[in-house]
Order: structure tokens, then C-alpha cells, then sequence
């Protein structure tokens, strides 16, 4: 049997936390993270403190992305927390989750809240 | 042009023509004073020539705001080096400021690189005593607990960073309003610091000079950018009853003045760019200007408080 060492300890803490994280993640699940190597046409710039097209259907399962056209640093944050934040986006840089469960989903720039947007889900 | 006041309707010390004309001298990088219902103006450039020590005044601080360490964009690509020319002005004056305060937006993006940029430019400052309050850009990554582990050391800051503190009879507010920002809102300070400000300044009394200071504007400059604070009205409620309230701010990289009865709402200019003025753009943002003109739209705020004058002397000053 294995004893927990303060090493072994330490390890199953990491694991339950991380477990605990995809947990929220599933439960919250609806978007997510996602790589951006393949094309996708949801893609929402970010000009002139703004987000365009500020509102966006999307079909469950595509993917969107975010870009900052700025000089100033923007991110994206879920009004209901439903899916994880962007880090601070500096100029040029990408966001990008895939749409889950057919919803609408608002959003913000917590840097600068006046800045909003709607993401409606469909079925694919 | 005079120098005086013509007329002071409001017993403000301010009438409208002087203040136009402060306005406007302040946008031309010329310094203005409003100090005890005089109102006088200098250049930068007389002051250094006569090399003479303001008047003589029982406290003095200075004002820097927005260097924003890191930015490296066109507006400037070098921030640093413009900091360190607003640390050269301040080495440079005949009466060096008791302390300074930093209304915020130390770094570009919270990079504790940026952070170590910006100490490591600060010590060859002469005035060593620095009082902080958080720009939007110092928190993004992790609530302002970088920002609050290096730059709260000298005070006790409460909750997500708010203080308060005294020098020469004069009570300083250091509120935070970048924090917890609701979606489609303002800035905000929020009801636990709402309430202790209500508490800090009950057992003063209504002859104490108050000074607040806080990064986003605790007035409505232009809230279609986002430059003001939701709950603010509140904050100014709680000081009303007081003789003498100075608000400065920064974030909107302009000097721009308004006041209201016993309160002096002012804001600085940046070190590192200038944003267009309120409305005149389609987004606020660095504003790109020619070099030549660059260190004319950048500057610090020296702030001078004397014993028995009802307003403190605010004198803005470029680096050009």
C-alpha cells in the first residue's frame, strides 16, 4: 500500500484539484478553451474598445475566437462565469473557446466593462 | 491676460473666464496655481530660470500617474524613458515634495518585470515617500495581489487595497475603483470601502483639507468611455460637510479640472502617452501625436497645501 508522503501528499492534491477543475469545467461546461490551428469564421475582433459583430450565433460545437486589435489590453470574461476567462489579451493577440450547449452567453471586458457581447448557441 | 481672479461668483476662488484660461494654458503645457481664491500662472520654463523655490507652503506633494511600464506601441515606445525624465523634473525642483503619489497604472500589463522595471527606475527619485493607488492595468492578472504585496508595504491597506493616512493636518484617501468592474458599468469602489470611508472620515473634523485620490475619475468625464465611477456620488456624500476636498485621479492621461462647491476634481496627464479628449475620438486609447510633440502632452502634478487657505494649489507642469 502506498503511504502519502508529504511528495505523495502534495500529488494528490495537484490531482483533486485538477480533477476538481475539469469537474467545474464539465459542469460549467458549455464552452471551452480550445486550440486555433483550424480555420473557423467566428471570429470577433476587437477595435475601438469594441467588440465586432458584439452579438454572434454560432452553432454548438464550432469555434470562436477573439482578437485584439488594439493597443490596449482587453479581455473576455462570461457575465455568469460560464465559461473560464480570457488572460489580458495585448495587441493582436487570440481567445478562442468552442461553443457548447445551445444558450445565450453575455460577455465583457472586465478591464473595461462598458464593452459587452452576446453569443447565441444553436443546435448544430 | 491676467493673472488674478475678475470675478468669483461661487466664492470658489475660480471664476469662469480664469478658469477657461487655465484650461487653456494647461492644454498649451503652461503650469496654473489655484491656491486661496488667487489664481496664478507661471511656465515651467520661468520657474527654471528664476530657479526659485515655490511660495512657501506648510506641506508639498507631487502627482505622477500612468506610466504604464511596458507599453511599447507607436503613442511611445518608450515609456521608461519618459519616466525617468518626469524623475529628472522632480530631482530638478528648488523645493522637493515631501512624497509622492501614484495615481495608478504603473505597468502596461501587470508583469511583475514591469513592476521590477518601474522600482528599479524609481530609486534615483530624491523623494523616497510614495503613496499608490491601482490602475485597471496593474490588476488584470491576479486581483492586485502583486500590486498590493509591493506597494502597500508603508500603510495599512484594508480590504483590496483602500487607505488612509495623515501629514501636516491634511487627510489622504487612497481609494481603489478598478476592481470587481460589473459588465457595462464604470468604475466602482463598492460598499465595504464605501463604508469604511464612511467611518474613516466621521471623527474629523470639518475644517480638515481632505485629499483623495484613486486612479479612474471620481466624476463623470465622459462615461460613454467608461471614465467615471458608479458609486462615487456616495463617496462624495460622506464629504460634503468638509471645508476643503481635493480629488485627484488619473487614467484619462489629460489634465482636466472641475469644481464643485468645496470639492477640486483634477486630473493629471500620463508619463507615457496621451489619450484624445473626451469625445473627440471614436475610442479612448493611446493617441498618436508627432514626436516633437510627444513630451509636451506628458507630464506630473505638484499639489502645495498652506495652513489657513481654504483650496490646495495644483500646478501642472509637461516635460517638454
Amino acid at each position: 500500500m502506498t503511504t502519502l508522503t508529504p511528495r505523495n501528499k502534495k500529488m494528490a492534491l495537484l490531482c483533486a484539484i485538477s480533477f476538481l477543475n475539469l469537474s467545474i469545467f464539465a459542469l460549467a461546461g458549455e464552452m471551452k478553451e480550445a486550440d486555433t490551428t483550424d480555420n473557423n469564421q467566428n471570429r470577433i475582433e476587437i477595435k475601438d474598445f469594441a467588440f465586432n459583430p458584439q452579438n454572434l450565433t454560432v452553432k454548438s460545437g464550432e469555434k470562436i475566437t477573439w482578437i485584439n486589435r488594439d493597443e490596449e489590453p482587453h479581455t473576455v470574461v462570461s457575465v455568469e462565469k460560464q465559461f473560464k476567462k480570457s488572460t489580458a489579451l495585448d495587441t493582436d493577440q487570440e481567445f478562442t473557446i468552442t461553443a457548447g450547449a445551445p444558450g445565450t452567453y453575455t460577455y465583457f471586458c472586465s478591464v473595461h466593462p462598458k464593452m459587452t457581447g452576446t453569443i447565441v448557441v444553436v443546435k448544430s | 491676460m491676467s493673472d488674478y481672479i475678475s470675478h468669483d461668483q461661487e466664492h470658489d476662488g475660480i471664476d469662469r473666464r480664469g478658469f477657461l484660461q487655465c484650461m487653456a494654458w494647461a492644454g498649451t503645457g503652461l503650469l496654473w496655481t489655484i491656491s486661496g481664491g488667487v489664481l496664478v500662472s507661471r511656465t515651467l520654463a520661468q520657474i527654471a530660470k528664476a530657479r526659485a523655490p515655490l511660495p512657501a507652503t506648510d506641506l508639498s506633494f507631487l502627482q505622477i500617474s500612468d506610466s504604464h511600464i511596458g507599453f511599447s506601441k507607436e503613442a511611445n515606445k518608450d515609456v521608461t524613458a519618459t519616466f525617468r525624465i518626469a524623475l529628472d523634473r522632480i530631482n530638478a525642483m528648488p523645493t522637493p515634495p515631501s512624497f509622492l503619489i501614484h495615481t495608478g497604472d504603473i505597468t502596461q500589463l501587470s508583469k511583475p518585470e514591469e513592476f521590477d522595471t518601474f522600482d528599479e527606475v524609481l530609486k534615483s527619485c530624491r523623494t523616497k515617500d510614495v503613496f499608490y493607488a491601482p490602475g485597471e492595468h496593474d490588476v488584470l492578472t491576479d486581483g492586485g495581489k502583486l500590486y498590493r504585496e509591493r506597494y502597500l508595504k508603508s500603510v495599512e491597506g484594508k480590504g483590496s487595497g483602500w487607505y488612509s493616512f495623515n501629514k501636516n493636518g491634511v487627510h489622504f484617501i487612497g481609494l481603489v475603483n478598478v476592481l470587481d468592474l460589473q459588465a457595462g458599468g464604470l468604475g466602482q469602489l463598492g460598499d465595504e470601502q464605501l463604508e469604511w470611508l464612511e467611518g474613516d472620515v466621521k471623527v474629523l473634523g470639518a475644517d480638515t483639507p481632505i485629499v483623495v485620490f484613486a486612479h479612474i475619475p471620481l466624476w463623470a468625464v465622459n462615461p460613454q468611455w467608461g471614465w467615471g465611477t458608479s458609486d462615487s456620488e456616495r463617496a462624495l456624500g460622506y464629504l460634503k460637510r468638509f471645508g476643503s476636498v481635493t480629488v485627484l485621479n488619473g487614467h484619462i492621461h489629460q489634465v482636466l479640472q472641475k469644481v464643485e462647491g468645496n470639492v477640486t476634481f483634477h486630473t493629471a496627464m500620463s508619463t507615457a502617452f496621451p489619450q484624445p479628449a473626451p469625445g473627440t475620438a471614436p475610442s479612448p486609447g493611446p493617441m498618436k501625436v508627432p514626436a516633437e510633440k510627444l513630451r509636451s502632452m506628458l507630464g506630473l502634478t505638484s499639489v502645495q497645501y498652506k495652513q489657513g487657505k481654504t483650496a490646495l494649489a495644483v500646478v501642472d507642469s509637461n516635460l517638454s
